[in-house]
């Protein structure tokens, strides 16, 4: 007799990932997936994707699903969460998505203290357009869109959604995380994990931010970009938890 | 029956709640009714205005410009609206304030001196209520007792404390015509 | 249900909630911010919600996902808001959401002013947000029609799964009629495709995204089917005095009401004049207003902007008569005198 000790998660569809090799979705999506199952919360569970890699989001998550205009999935969750008070509601959006076209919504519904939970992934870099600038794009870093790389003078500064965000009362919980080694896999589950607990004890916003690497458009193997985003990446977002509030403690 | 009104005034005399009043009223008495206050470039000037229309038949156009009835609460809307008025249209005016009568001929005028009226009420905010009773005891055009209706349903809750001072109004200017 | 006296917003509002909405997203802008005004009073009392939103285009995205878990919902703006909705309403009519859009349009382009105007006609019935698709647009003229002309909206929302505009302008939105509400509440349909949690079901996907073209195609295709049917089922418009009328004024909403004392006063000088009110200025009423002008020489579009739906009166009436013009831009408002003036020039030079 086999025994079953690793399965796909009910959370996740059977439609195999598009995404480049190396790439974090895969992972990051997979976590949401478990916890989403774990804590049992599959069958009142709406996810909206946004636009990004991401997109096709809604044909992997084994939920109801809706796919948000660039930029709107936040309100667009809000939309589904006002009506629906009892449901989890989650967007998945990537850094051109939430921290370019939708600051705004991003800010407000974190600001309302709207009962959503936000996966958020950085990987500095728009990668579906093939690879242009973002807002959180590092300095110096060469883009389709900054050939000879950011600078402050023409660009500006990378933008830091969670220590932004952080200072927002509505916001109960907000992280950054990584996925590019097994103990940093671990700890994403448990602020996934975390950040759905939250919104299922109604405590306001959670948003957990996961640094990804993006192999195909940093023109790297993947094992050149994980070093990457380490010796980049995590300088300047640092990992860890910007904002628990005193409920969620 | 078709009556076009223009209630015209400073802005704070009560223009629009007179003319609410008397749309109230009109609806009350199953007439077709409308109110809309001043659009367009009319509204300059430092007045308010408001279109009101009272009749037996369904109303086409809302918007009074040529009114049958103007009731002016002061000088600059006397002078802005008598050019206006129908032939053989009606000016109450708030003689108080409006110092100069209406100089057209063809035209009926009822001079009402609204804020010493007023006044002798103990209440200079009460003139709207003044004009609105001469109004109607000069006209018919709605019932004073329709006008007493409209009041309890007009009136916000708390305003409701004031009903009594405003049928005083409305009574002292009645009063004024007979 | 006793009559009220109302303001046309308000009376707007109130229908919404007769017609079991529950759910309001908006962001204030004159001269519509009566309607969120009075709903963040008047939601909460029935268990519903009202939401102010970052902006208007926030605000048609809460839409979308209210409407994609099957609830009635609404939003309401004014013509520069209802532009920055344009990007979440095309979203919805691809993903084919029931919802309702008010627009109290007032004097554009920019910021314009906020007199009334009728200057968003063909962005409504043409052009809002980007793809093939429409909305169904109707246009109250009173007060009692932007209470039963929005329930009807609610009810095309979902019958057609389509978003449904009431195009309403400044004056009706603040002008005061009496206004009576049918104590008929009409019964949503069952939305088996709603977003609401897979409980004992298969999944639901809201989803505007199709990358092979045949698919996308074939939505479309799907799309147009049903516009086909509404222009089928439910154009309306009301003909007044035009069996015999020579000269026929075709007008909608407020400016309708203006042309309408301009034909009585023509008919009292003797003019043989009617008016010709499309009611749905999408679907446009082609047969009706065909009908309207069937003994009429000429026919003059009065409306309050430069002249855009004299272009779908030239279309119904396939330049059988001459189709003339008379506009007033920037929030002015044409008077009765003057469209009479109008009716009077072409009466003067008969054979026209």
């Amino acid at each position: 007799m086999s025994k079953v000790i690793a399965s796909r998660t009910a959370a996740l569809t059977e439609t195999p990932f598009h995404y480049c090799p190396g790439c974090a979705h895969g992972i990051i999506h997979r976590l949401t997936a478990e916890v989403i199952d774990e804590l049992g919360l599959q069958e009142k569970t709406v996810g909206v994707a946004s636009v990004g890699c991401s997109v096709f989001a809604y044909d992997y998550f084994n939920v109801d699903m809706l796919q948000a205009a660039h930029g709107r999935a936040p309100a667009v969750a809000t939309g589904v969460k006002r009506v629906l008070p009892e449901a989890t509601v989650f967007t998945y959006q990537g850094d051109g998505d939430l921290a370019a076209i939708g600051t705004a919504e991003i800010v407000h519904a974190a600001g309302r203290g709207e009962k959503i939970t936000v996966i958020f992934v950085n990987n500095a870099n728009y990668g579906m357009t093939g690879g242009q600038q973002a807002p959180t794009t590092l300095l110096g870093q060469v883009t389709k869109t900054t050939p000879n790389g950011r600078t402050s003078e023409a660009n500006g500064y990378p933008i830091r959604v969670c220590e932004l965000l952080s200072t927002l009362t509505g916001a109960a919980y907000i992280a950054r995380t990584a996925v590019f080694d097994p103990a940093h896999v671990t700890q994403t589950k448990k602020a996934i994990r975390k950040a759905f607990e939250v919104q299922e004890k109604g405590l306001g916003f959670s948003l957990v931010e996961v640094l990804g690497n993006c192999p195909t458009n940093w023109h790297l193997s993947p094992g050149d970009s994980v070093k990457w985003l380490k010796e980049n990446m995590l300088p300047y977002y640092p990992l860890g938890e910007f904002k628990v509030s005193e409920e969620v403690e | 029956m078709n009556h076009e009104l223009i209630l015209a005034g400073f802005g704070g005399q009560g223009i629009m709640f007179a003319g609410q009043l008397l749309a109230y009223a009109g609806m009350l008495e199953d007439k077709h009714v409308s109110w809309i206050p001043s659009y367009g470039p009319e509204m300059r000037g430092g007045t308010a205005n408001c279109s009101v229309v009272v009749s037996d038949k369904e109303i086409s156009c809302p918007i009074v410009t040529e009114p049958s009835i103007l009731v002016a609460l002061n000088m600059p809307s006397l002078e802005k609206f008598e050019p206006s008025v129908q032939e053989k249209g009606l000016i109450v005016y708030n003689s108080s304030l409006a110092v100069q009568p209406p100089s057209r001929n063809g035209i009926d005028t009822l001079a009402v001196p609204g804020n010493k009226i007023a006044e002798e009420l103990g209440n200079s905010r009460v003139v709207n209520m003044v004009m609105v009773g001469a109004l109607v005891e000069k006209t018919g055009l709605v019932s004073m007792d329709s006008v007493f209706a409209a009041l309890e349903k007009v009136l916000p809750e708390h305003r409701r404390h004031l009903i009594p001072l405003n049928k005083s109004a409305l009574e002292a200017g009645a009063e004024r015509c007979k | 249900m006793a009559k009220l006296l109302m303001e046309g917003n308000q009376a707007l509002a109130e229908a919404a909630i007769h017609a079991g909405c529950r759910y309001f997203f908006g962001y204030p802008i004159t001269p519509q911010s009566e309607i969120p005004e009075y709903l963040s009073r008047r939601l909460p009392q029935v268990g519903g919600v009202y939401l102010q939103a970052e902006s208007e285009v926030s605000a048609i995205n809460m839409v979308f996902g209210a409407a994609g878990t099957g609830a009635r919902v609404f939003t309401a703006s004014s013509s520069p808001g209802i532009s920055l909705m344009s990007e979440g309403i095309s979203y919805i009519a691809a993903c084919e959401l029931p919802c309702v859009l008010v627009n109290v349009q007032r004097g554009g382009p920019g910021l314009g002013n906020i007199a009334p105007s009728q200057a968003d006609y063909n962005q409504a019935t043409k052009g809002i947000g980007h793809g093939d698709f429409h909305l169904l647009v109707l246009a109250p003229n009173s007060v009692q029609e932007m209470a039963d002309l929005t329930i009807w909206a609610f009810d095309l929302a979902d019958k057609y799964r389509n978003p449904v505009m009431v195009l309403s302008d400044g004056i009706l939105g603040q002008m005061m009629e009496p206004v009576e509400f049918s104590e008929e509440i009409p019964e949503p349909p069952e939305k088996p495709w709603a977003v609401t949690g897979a409980s004992g079901r298969k999944r639901n996907i809201i989803n505007s995204l199709h990358i092979a073209p045949e698919v996308l195609e074939a939505r479309n295709l799907k799309l147009q089917a049903k516009y086909a049917a509404a222009k089928e089922n439910e154009c309306r418009c009301e003909n007044y005095l035009t069996e015999d009328a020579e000269l026929v004024v075709a007008a909608f909403g407020s400016c309708a009401r203006i042309a309408k004392a301009a034909v009585e006063e023509a008919r009292s000088q003797g003019i043989k004049a009617g008016l010709c009110r499309p009611i749905t200025v999408w679907p446009f009423p082609e047969a009706a207003v065909a009908e309207a002008c069937k003994n009429a020489r000429a026919c003059i579009v009065t409306e309050m902007n430069e002249g855009q739906m004299v272009y779908d009166i030239r279309l119904a009436l396939k330049d059988r008569i001459p189709v003339h013009s008379f506009g007033k831009m920037g929030g002015v408002i044409p008077t009765p005198n003057q469209i009479l003036d109008e009716i009077k020039k072409l009466e003067v030079k008969p054979g026209v």
